[in-house]
């Protein structure tokens, strides 16, 4: 019964998309139809052919293990695809020529920059939270993923997601908001992927044989929670015409600028923060094999951190139109999120008390440890930021893309890169990994990576801010826009270099990783059995 | 200490601590968002703001495809060095008819919000096929490429579609405008057009602006541009200190 309704919904989504593809009005919408309509078309064949064939029987004592395998894949391939882009596009500034006259506005900086920031915040970003959630929940629950096959669906959902975003950008389907920028059609799938992997999620920790919700999935709850009223407030549009690409978003001006600024700062507080410190709660004390240090400090700061991160969003906006108790507020939580980040650094961190000599020779949990610095630094340097003072120099500079790059490629990637590392060999039953010197490779490649690309955007950022105020002693401006312009090429440069580096090392751990499933030696068959208490 | 005791009963209940989580994390934005729905003084009462023209529109339209907002910036800020380069800082009631707003974060490029009027026409066709060419330092991107997109009536129609739904979200549209929505797409690039338009839309600009004969892209981004931050009438402004 199940497998023919199935047909049906299969059957009617393939016709309509048909239907969308004939009356499309636009590129991207005509692209998207024909996208959904091979997919569902697709699923209809695979679908009639099992008809009748027994459904295979799952044993609910065992981990659901394949959807986090392909999650570890998606997230090193969009890693590396993101990468790529970011290095592309940090050329181009230094080099417009890379602009190419040929593609006719395809590839210039503006269409690619929202793909390579969906790239890495969505795609990289969002795999390895869906993957890690989806494997830390089951452990510290001791509990199958719920709903069967409900999570593939949103593993599958998710990446179709991700190739409608990616390319509608291209295609100049844009909504026109930074970190916000697919169109209707495609939120509308993201929110219910977003629906189906918060049942999975609740579902599995409902199904939990353990009393205590383990502190990491508090992390992922509350981020999984807040990103889905996030995306759903900031993008409430009224499409143009059901057949076109085109809506128009609900919310204008002073309004608008508030609303994407509370999702967008919040994106970082919550799919790049409170989901990667889930990831830093578990991955951490298992790496170092060491329990995590505070229980209290992880109440207090878990609490104040979700509490405080949502007023953040008006530093964004200080000097500019809107009203001044906004500003005010969102300045004096900004400075005052600092002390549940830090409280979250000094958990992790401490966490390797007694275990600190693993630094040494272990390059993994090295890398789990340096991401938890930047996140420290970058979580010091963001509230420094947000004092109308200092943004009155740093905004609308290059300082700004060096804290989201320190924090970005620093805490996002080096903690996912450790995860993986960690991952890898325990989901492919493997001894270990293929190569701690390749380990060791990446990690150093991605660190002076991301000191040059950090340290080129400091200079770079404080350089234009007081070029651009400076004024002689009649009171006329010093330097015009141009030569603010001119004067950063050399320090863009090293930036793309320190992209590059970054990208390097990706690519050597792709390959590490690779090998370690290809030709390392196999673990003794443990029963991937849900045992209590792992 | 007896407060973390309590705490057990949350961390063992998955839909009370769901609960908790989200209520904690709706306080800020309810705090924050709401009041700008209904403070008198969170946009500033000015002479002269109107909603855009139909070309406008398109040329809009085209900003936010291209991704112009990566690199430049509609918002002045009150700082003595960003009025004497860029004009009069700017007002929330400026974007009150962006949808959405248009203020960037980055400013790899000069800020827009007050660009109308500031070169030609003809420096901004020369500036968008090849921006070297008038500013060496520049590394913006070619947009060459528009000047061969002639936009028909399906690409009028379409504004006029994204302005009924402009009307329906309160953007002072009236019946003639609608009614002409059409004809003033392409009369406001041909200086021998209706000039009706420039009745309906007090302070559009109608001219060829890319000296072509066809309505292009290019006219329509030069039609946005030349319009950018022109409209209020800062001799009648007074500012308001309570905001």
């Amino acid at each position: 019964m199940w497998d023919y309704i199935k047909l049906i919904v299969l059957g009617v989504i393939a016709i309509v998309a048909a239907i969308a593809a004939n009356y499309a009005r636009d590129l991207a919408y005509l692209v998207h139809a024909i996208i959904i309509f091979l997919t569902a078309s697709g699923l209809f064949l695979w679908q009639i052919r099992r008809i009748g064939e027994p459904a295979p029987v799952h044993n609910p004592n065992e981990y659901m293990d394949g959807v986090v395998r392909a999650g570890v894949i998606a997230t090193a391939f969009w890693g590396v695809i993101g990468f790529l882009a970011g290095v592309f596009i940090a050329a181009q500034l230094t080099w417009p020529q890379l602009n190419f006259e040929w593609a006719q506005g395809y590839l210039n900086f503006g269409r690619l920059r929202p793909l390579h920031t969906s790239a890495v915040i969505f795609a990289f970003g969002g795999n390895a939270l869906i993957a890690t959630a989806f494997y830390v929940v089951q452990r510290t629950s001791a509990a199958r993923l719920w709903g069967g096959n409900l999570a593939w669906f949103v593993f599958w959902g998710y990446q179709l997601f991700i190739v409608m975003a990616a390319t509608g950008y291209v295609l100049g389907s844009t909504q026109g908001n930074e970190y916000a920028e697919p169109e209707w059609l495609p939120d509308l799938w993201l929110t219910i992927v977003w629906v189906a992997f918060l049942l999975v999620f609740m579902g599995t920790i409902i199904n939990r044989r353990e009393p205590h919700i383990y502190v990491a999935n508090w992390f992922y709850m509350a981020f999984i929670v807040t990103v889905a009223m996030l995306h759903i407030v900031n993008n409430v549009s009224i499409p143009v015409s059901v057949w076109g690409s085109k809506s128009v978003p609900v919310w204008s001006g002073v309004q608008s600028a508030m609303i994407q600024w509370w999702y967008g700062h919040n994106a970082v507080g919550f799919f790049l923060t409170a989901g990667f410190l889930g990831m830093m709660y578990y991955f951490i004390p298992k790496q170092a094999e060491r329990p995590v240090y505070s229980y209290k400090l992880s109440i207090v700061h878990f609490w104040a951190l979700i509490f405080l991160y949502i007023w953040a969003g008006p530093h964004h906006l200080h000097y500019t139109a809107l009203p001044d108790w906004a500003q005010t507020l969102g300045m004096t939580f900004s400075i005052m999120l600092w002390m549940p980040s830090w409280g979250g650094m000094i958990n992790g961190l401490m966490t390797l008390s007694g275990a600190w000599d693993k630094l040494r020779t272990d390059p993994v949990i090295r890398m789990m440890v340096v991401a938890v610095g930047f996140y420290g630094m970058a979580t010091f340097e963001g509230p420094m930021m947000s004092i109308k003072t200092v943004n009155a120099l740093s905004h609308y500079t290059d300082w700004t893309v060096g804290h989201v790059h320190s924090a970005a490629l620093g805490w996002n990637g080096m903690i996912t890169f450790g995860a993986l590392y960690y991952l890898v060999p325990k989901l492919w039953q493997r001894e270990g990994l293929y190569s701690l010197r390749l380990v060791s490779w990446h990690f150093w490649l991605a660190t002076l990576g991301i000191v040059l690309y950090a340290a080129s955007m400091w200079v770079t950022g404080i350089m234009e801010g007081l070029m651009w105020r400076e004024v002689d002693a009649q009171g006329f401006l010093v330097n015009s826009f141009a030569d603010t312009v001119a004067a950063k090429f050399p320090m863009y440069v090293v930036r793309t270099l320190g992209g590059l580096m970054f990208l390097t090392g990706a690519i050597i751990m792709c390959y590490n990783l690779w090998k370690t499933v290809t030709s390392t030696a196999e673990r003794k068959p443990a029963p991937a059995a849900a045992v209590a208490a792992e | 200490m007896s407060i973390f005791r309590h705490h057990k009963k949350i961390e063992t209940h998955a839909t009370l601590l769901l609960v908790l989580s989200f209520l904690v994390v709706t306080i800020g934005g309810i705090v924050q968002i709401v009041p700008l729905f209904y403070l008198e003084n969170t946009i500033e009462e000015v002479d002269g703001m109107r909603p855009y023209s139909p070309l406008e529109i398109a040329g809009r339209e085209i900003y936010l495809r291209e991704g112009c907002y990566n690199c430049h910036s509609q918002m002045i800020r009150p700082m003595r060095d960003e009025v004497e380069r860029y004009g009069h800082y700017s007002l929330a009631a400026e974007s009150m008819y962006d949808h959405p707003f248009q203020w960037g974060s980055k400013r790899t490029g000069p800020d827009l919000a007050r660009l109308g009027g500031r070169y030609s026409d003809d420096w901004h066709v020369q500036h968008m096929i090849n921006p070297q060419s008038v500013v060496p330092e520049s590394i913006m991107p070619s947009y060459g490429f528009m000047m061969n997109r002639t936009l028909g009536t399906s690409d009028a129609e379409h504004v006029r579609d994204i302005m009924r739904v402009y009307r329906l979200l309160g953007h002072p549209y009236d019946d003639e405008m609608m009614e002409n929505a059409i004809s003033d797409f392409f009369a406001q690039a041909d200086p021998m057009g209706d000039p009706g338009v420039v009745d309906r839309y007090p302070g559009a600009q109608q001219r060829n602006f890319d000296g072509q004969p066809e309505v292009t892209e290019m006219d329509a981004i030069i039609a946005y541009m030349q319009m950018l931050g022109t409209l209020v009438d800062f001799e009648t402004f007074v500012p308001d200190t309570s905001r």
